[in-house]
């Protein structure tokens, strides 16, 4: 909402020389955030000149330019270019002297041109920042002016004037209008207010036939609770809209169009009460108010024809619908520039029907934003007569007594507020005094009754519906400041969950180990979830966006890959190339052949069934938390004496196992195969019997597709299930420290069988005294058959009981050997 | 071999000093090795004469053996002496060899690091943590009455309308992707013992397109405090201590009114920053309130007997006044350069 302070003064008491931080501050004390400042940003001399006499003079350049002397008050006539023509000998204009700032910033200065020193410049509408008419300069005689020569034009013009804009929140409808914003500034400031709804007085009329027809209220509503209307007559449609209005619209954010249009806004802005008026010449007999036929047409004044829907609620005359309800009005009944007669509406229409109807056609017009958030039923007839008022002012018409008066608003439900609850809430004390004051100042009647008070809100507050928010109003008036600062002991708590704990380690040892972690939108294309989301291609069950900010990035991942990814392109771009980034984060995996989402939802203000919460709970799709990651470039990058090591599938296996050992939750390697991997390169990560991840280079193709190095690394794990299969008690044995016997092992074997297949035959082979093995060597070359390769392993014996003699070490090396060669026929190699 | 001389008490004086001086002239344990083969060993003149001893005859053996003994000593601590000094500086020679330039040692380790939203919201849960608070979760993509309808939002409330909200296809589903941490106030109350005492951290969404200022996912840490007795000054306390842990001691908490429909009174809070960029002032932090009594009645509290407090604000909006931030874009696009510039500290 925009604020100009010369309309809000007239309404409270406002310093003369207010700056607008103090108008912002003295709402935002009140609740009203503020947002922005509009002023004109004019500054003199702007003065009113007068045109003495002027030569056409023709250019080359196939222009007719006006050498003007014009007088402006001085000794002499100033000497003015002016390329306009829409003037005559005599006509006052508005002259920007040198040294004058236009908006722009369009600093005037005297200049030569067309063979001339220009000594000012005759300004038009637009360059005055007043509305966008440029089609010649402003003729003051055009808005009603005759002021003397010389005259300041920035006051006279209203340029001097600012407003402040601030941000009203939903449940303050009465703000959206200088009315309520002076009265909240009284309440702020101490400052008198006068209530411009009671400054006009509502004649008796009767006899415009209006009959409300409401089939299909919503909610129970009706769709009408007041309906005002009169007629006026004998406009002069030649009037012009004064300045001030012209001005104060204009800051408001409203472009002037005519007289009556003009009218009709300012007192919508003045007053918070939206109001139609219609060309009485037009219209077809009285009106019947009713909801639309589905599927009915009806031309809106923008000259859209809207397909209606049967919430929508329609105006009619004899011939037809003229209006929808509270939205927009029709093309039928459009004031236009030769109306002398209008009838003058205003009416309550219930809030949930215009802010469905506004949504429904996209109309978010100033009075479909008010009517939203509630306007004040007893505001209509005072907004007819300010309408008539300022018709009769300003446009030359007559009130006439033909109209009509309907009022079905139903007053405010009286609140009860016991004693003692507002300190309950706030948690400070308040007097009596101080909570019956700040309520009969915000308009309430406030009555003692046994134990406290009966409050009955004003008819512009329906946002009171409960003691809560009388002691918000109570707190809000008296202060926020007073509310003292008491910290609170909640009961003792059991810190953070296993998983919560556990997750927090995934990250942080993924950093400490080296990873760089990054936080990447969820929204990725249906492709990308296809390709990474299954290790087999198909189409991937998952969910999509219904209103996507990006078309190719509708759907909700189910992999961290395509995110990892993106990002690595990004750094890639910027010339980083060495990566290893690691991503927490959640998936939405629904379950192929499952329904997600619930029908009709339950009211909020109580609790629903155990079924229907269940239900409620059931209706979305898995979500579990992931970790991926992703590698490329070099692991260590080339240094004095030392190589460069490039990254590739070690470091997302070694990330995994790193992962695994970590969260205390073992994992096992085996060969895998995934459609975005390299077949050869690829590893399957189980947990018991359940694969919980993948770990591969990215298929070179693909790499390359994407504009990616051959060797992409990637990782992806199932975070909740590795939590969930975390031993939650860690089984120990007892610490050996008997000394240990050393031996290596040298196996031959088919390249086919796999080391780990081979370490596992060995730890078998080997029994209890096996402590710890590890793969050293792998050897191909002389010595060793083709097709084969030689394979190096460390034991590590120990005994519990006893120093072990170096006999029973090769004994039990010699069994771990037996059973390799038994089962795949590794040959010992001495 | 030339005869050897007579063992005289100046022929085994001359051995000996013929021994120490060759040690001295060994620059190396090599050629210290090679001097002592030649003075010390079984061949050189002073075991030699230990060798004719048993030759002397008796009455003036022990004479002669002393004069030996004597000899051998000193040239056995020379040696070692010789040894010692040859060591350290053979030692002293390899560590000379050995030294680097420590400025371009080459690096085996790559340095990670976590995302500063990520250790901001792990670092204010901390606090609550202290207090006794529990941490709550919940879904991001969730369920309308979760996210609106229990939250006083109903489906006609303006505030609906102005969350931005995505949906999902769909629309009749009434699935959405949480446009605020609120559900997990809701979800909260509804499975956990009252006294409720949890803050949510978590990713949200709205629809606005990225630019340096917004971002269509983002984050917000959210409390709900739900027990016999809380009030508006248990808020205001509540927040003092959170700005004071994450801004200094000096940190102070404005509230103004505003409006929110799950909290009746409802606040904006600004914290004091004594030590902003530009100078200490008031920066608006986020929105609070006391729990709206329909809120409490959706999940079954009596809201005469209980009442309680929420509050929430932006992890990036936190992180970008407090670390001095004012591009959005880099906090999300993900380059490595930005989250290197914490480490694991926020």
């Amino acid at each position: 909402m925009r604020v100009p302070i010369s309309w809000l003064r007239e309404f409270v008491d406002i310093p003369a020389d207010v700056t607008f931080e103090q108008v912002h501050a003295a709402l935002v004390k009140v609740g009203f955030e503020e947002e922005d400042v509009h002023s004109f940003d004019v500054t003199g001399p702007v003065v009113v000149g007068k045109v003495l006499e002027f030569t056409p003079e023709p250019q080359s350049n196939g222009k007719t330019i006006n050498w003007v002397q014009v007088d402006v008050g001085d000794d002499a006539p100033r000497g003015i270019v002016c390329g306009a023509h829409n003037f005559a000998v005599g006509d006052k204009v508005v002259v920007t002297l040198p040294g004058a700032v236009l908006p722009g910033p369009f600093p005037i200065a005297a200049r030569k041109t067309y063979g001339h020193t220009s000594d000012g410049m005759m300004a038009s509408t637009r360059e005055l920042g007043l509305g966008e008419e440029h089609d010649g300069i402003l003729l003051l005689k055009n808005l009603g002016l005759d002021p003397e020569v010389g005259t300041d034009a920035i006051p006279l013009l209203g340029l001097d004037d600012f407003a402040v804009e601030i941000n009203v929140t939903p449940d303050r409808g009465y703000a959206f209008s200088i009315r309520g914003v002076a009265r909240e500034y009284a309440h702020s400031t101490g400052a008198a207010f006068r209530d411009p709804a009671s400054l006009v007085t509502p004649v008796p009329v009767s006899g415009f036939p209006v009959t409300v027809n409401d089939g299909a209220p919503i909610r129970g509503r009706a769709g009408v609770s007041v309906f005002v209307a009169r007629v006026v007559r004998g406009i002069d449609p030649t009037r012009p809209t004064p300045p001030w209005m012209v001005s104060r619209l204009k800051l408001a954010g409203i472009r002037s169009i005519s007289l009556v249009v003009d009218i009709s806004n300012y007192v919508m802005l003045e007053l918070g009460q939206p109001n139609h008026t219609y060309d009485l010449d037009k219209l077809d007999g009285g009106f019947t108010i009713r909801r639309a036929k589905a599927g009915e047409k009806f031309e809106t004044l923008d000259a859209q024809v809207r397909t209606l829907s049967p919430e929508d609620l329609l105006i009619d005359d004899e011939s037809g619908p003229v209006g929808l309800a509270g939205v927009m009005g029709g093309a039928s009944t459009e004031i236009s520039d030769t109306t002398t007669n209008v009838l003058v509406e205003a009416a309550n229409w219930d809030p949930i029907t215009i802010a469905r109807t506004a949504r429904r056609h996209k109309l978010w017009s100033e009075a479909a934003r008010r009517y939203e958030r509630g306007v004040d039923p007893q505001v209509a007839g005072p907004g007819v007569a300010r309408v008539v008022q300022l018709l009769e002012e300003l446009g030359g018409g007559t009130g006439d007594s033909l109209g009509v008066v309907i009022d079905n608003s139903v007053a405010p439900a009286p609140i009860r507020l016991p004693e003692g609850y507002v300190e309950k809430i706030i948690g400070v004390e308040f007097t009596a005094d101080e909570v019956t004051v700040s309520l009969t100042e915000i308009g309430t009647t406030v009555v003692p009754t046994d134990g406290g008070w009966t409050v009955t809100p004003p008819t512009w507050r329906p946002d009171l519906t409960d003691e809560a928010t009388l002691a918000e109003e109570v707190a809000r008036i008296v202060g926020y400041d007073r509310i003292p600062s008491v910290l609170p002991v909640a009961p003792p708590g059991r810190g953070l969950t296993r998983e919560q704990r556990l997750r927090r380690l995934a990250s942080s040892s993924l950093a400490a180990g080296g990873l760089t972690e990054v936080l990447a939108y969820p929204f990725v294309a249906q492709a990308s979830n296809d390709l990474f989301g299954s290790p087999v291609a198909g189409s991937v069950p998952a969910i999509a966006l219904a209103n996507a900010l990006d078309p190719d990035a509708a759907w909700l991942r189910t992999s961290l890959l395509p995110g990892l990814v993106a990002i690595a392109r990004r750094n890639l771009s910027r010339g980083l190339t060495d990566l290893a980034l690691f991503e927490v984060g959640t998936v939405f995996l629904p379950v192929a052949g499952t329904a997600y989402g619930s029908g009709p939802l339950p009211a909020g203000n109580s609790r629903p069934s155990d079924e229907v919460l269940g239900a409620l709970r059931a209706s979305i799709p898995p979500q579990p938390w992931h970790v991926g990651a992703l590698f490329l470039g070099d692991a260590v990058a080339k240094q004095p004496g030392q190589a460069a090591v490039p990254s590739g599938l070690s470091d997302a296996l070694g990330a995994a196992q790193h992962l695994a050992a970590v969260l205390a939750s073992p994992i096992t390697v085996a060969t895998g195969s995934h459609q975005a991997m390299h077949p050869g390169r690829t590893a399957e990560l189980r947990s018991g019997d359940r694969v919980v991840g993948y770990a591969g280079e990215l298929l070179p193709a693909l790499a390359a597709e994407l504009d990616l190095p051959r060797v992409v690394a990637v990782l992806e794990l199932d975070l909740d299930a590795l939590i969930a299969l975390s031993a939650s008690e860690i089984a120990t044995t007892p610490i050996l420290g008997l000394p240990a016997a050393t031996q290596d092992v040298t196996l031959v074997v088919p390249e086919s069988v796999r080391a780990g297949d081979l370490r596992a035959l060995l730890v078998e082979g080997a029994g209890e005294l096996l402590e710890h093995v590890a793969l050293v060597d792998d050897y191909r070359g002389p010595g060793v058959p083709d097709g084969s390769k030689s394979l190096t392993f460390a034991l590590r014996f120990r005994a519990a009981d006893r120093t072990l003699t170096q006999a029973e070490a090769t004994e039990a090396k010699n069994g771990a050997v037996a059973l390799a060669a038994a089962r795949v026929g590794a040959v010992l190699r001495e | 071999m030339s005869d050897p001389s007579p063992l005289t008490e100046s022929s085994v004086a001359s051995a000996a000093d013929a021994a120490i001086t060759a040690f001295a002239a060994a620059t190396t344990i090599a050629e210290l090795r090679l001097a002592r083969a030649a003075h010390a060993g079984e061949q050189s003149p002073l075991a030699q004469f230990n060798a004719s001893l048993k030759s002397i005859p008796a009455e003036d053996r022990a004479a002669a053996g002393k004069l030996v003994g004597q000899g051998r000593a000193r040239v056995a601590e020379a040696l070692s002496a010789r040894e010692a000094e040859l060591a350290v500086a053979e030692e002293n020679a390899r560590l000379a060899a050995e030294a680097v330039d420590v400025t371009a040692v080459p690096s085996r380790w790559r340095t990670g690091s976590r995302h500063p939203l990520s250790l901001l919201m792990e670092q204010m849960g901390d606090v609550f943590i202290g207090m006794g608070w529990e941490i709550g979760e919940g879904p991001e993509l969730e369920n309308e009455w979760f996210n609106f309808d229990s939250l006083n939002f109903d489906e006609d409330h303006p505030a609906r309308a102005m969350q931005d909200t995505f949906f999902i296809d769909p629309v009749d589903s009434h699935l959405v992707l949480r446009t605020h941490t609120s559900p997990v106030q809701i979800r909260s109350l509804l499975t956990r013992d009252l006294p409720v005492y949890v803050v949510a951290p978590g990713r949200v969404f709205r629809t606005d397109e990225l630019d340096a200022t917004h971002t269509p996912v983002f984050h917000q840490i959210e409390g709900i405090a739900i027990d016999k007795g809380l009030t508006m000054a248990n808020l205001r306390g509540t927040l003092e201590h959170l700005a004071r842990a994450m801004f200094g001691e000096d940190a102070q908490i404005r509230l103004r009114p505003n409006y929110f429909p799950f909290t009746e009174p409802s606040a904006e809070m600004d914290v004091w920053s004594p030590n902003a960029k530009g100078g200490a002032r008031w920066i608006e932090w986020g929105g609070c309130g006391m729990v709206n009594r329909n809120v409490l009645r959706a999940a079954g509290i009596d809201p005469d007997e209980y009442q309680g407090f929420a509050f929430g604000m932006g992890i990036e909006r936190t992180l970008m006044f407090r670390n001095d931030l004012n591009e959005m874009r880099d906090i999300v696009e993900g380059d490595i350069r930005f989250s290197q510039q914490f480490g694991m500290v926020v």
